[in-house]
């Protein structure tokens, strides 16, 4: 049988991962949108193995809610992403300096 | 090696796998669908903890939803592919020291021997994850079930909002400015010599 600590050093692996993947794409918003969703993967498998072990159902609604804000926010996000497309053409963090003063 | 535990490291295997593929491929889109791989397998590591209620969740609403709209999006905008890997190489080592560090302070904390828990056995063939997380759900996370809704309803709203846009090509008419258009808005009389032949 798997012991607990397995899965959480999966999850541990996929958020540490999903970090660097914010470090790589720093200049692009939409792979750091999907970062953010690997992320919220990352926790959602920590919170679903302890929910397993434990014996405990509260865990998966706790992941249900996780799931239903990360689906909100990555239909705002998106939406956020494509207006800022349309007024500037481009999505490069670096091109976005308006506020640099 | 049981199956079970074969089953465990095959799909991590793809899991961080498609993770790693995910962070390092050049074209976005590409990134979408190892992103959409790593929820395939992230659903089957659920469903092997009897969370088949998640499982399924995550395919059905990740997989059918978030990421095709994410697929939407990278395709509809028009990225230059060129520009989103300036500067891998330099940031590579940076991403490479804050991966393993992280990794191994976390994996300090969760290989530690409190978490060393051995699985607590299946449940019953008659046992349905889905009845009991409906059962808790409308009964004691009523409120939070509730909540949840609204904050769906906001972001559809919000979602739409931020997107529409008037189109001023198109030949839309108010009918108010029509009902209440005037003679001297329209016609225009004017007094002319007349003119010689």
């Amino acid at each position: 049988m798997i012991p607990l600590s397995h899965y959480l050093i999966l999850g541990a692996i996929l958020f540490a991962l999903s970090v660097t993947g914010i470090f790589l794409n720093r200049k692009n918003l939409i792979l750091l949108l999907m970062c953010i969703e690997l992320m919220l993967l990352a926790v959602n498998m920590n919170f679903v193995a302890f929910s397993h072990y434990l014996g405990d159902l509260s865990g998966q609604i706790f992941v249900f809610f996780i799931l239903t804000v990360a689906a909100a926010e990555a239909a705002i996000g998106l939406a956020i992403l494509v207006l800022v497309f349309r007024n500037r053409q481009t999505i490069n963090v670096q091109d976005l300096d308006e506020m640099k003063g | 090696m049981s199956f079970e535990q074969f089953l465990f490291y095959f799909f991590s295997t793809v899991l961080v796998g498609s993770a790693v593929a995910m962070i390092t491929v050049r074209n976005p889109v590409h990134a979408a669908l190892f992103l959409v791989l790593a929820f395939f397998t992230c659903a089957a590591h659920w469903i092997m903890l009897e969370a088949e209620f998640l499982g399924i969740l995550l395919v059905l609403v990740y997989v059918g939803a978030v990421m095709v709209l994410f697929l939407f999006v990278v395709m509809m905008l028009d990225i230059n592919v060129a520009r989103v890997r300036e500067g891998f190489a330099r940031l590579l080592p940076v991403g490479l020291v804050v991966a393993v560090g992280m990794m191994v302070v976390m994996a300090m904390v969760v290989g530690a021997k409190v978490f060393q828990v051995e699985s607590p056995g299946r449940a019953d063939a008659d046992y349905s994850n889905t009845e009991a997380i409906g059962r808790l759900l409308y009964t004691e996370y009523v409120y939070p079930f509730e909540i949840a809704a609204v904050i769906l309803l906001v972001a559809i709203i919000a979602a739409i909002v931020l997107t529409l846009r008037r189109r001023r090509d198109s030949l839309y008419m108010d009918p108010a400015e029509q009902v209440r258009v005037q003679r001297k808005d329209r016609v225009r009389l004017i007094k002319m010599e007349a003119e010689k032949k």
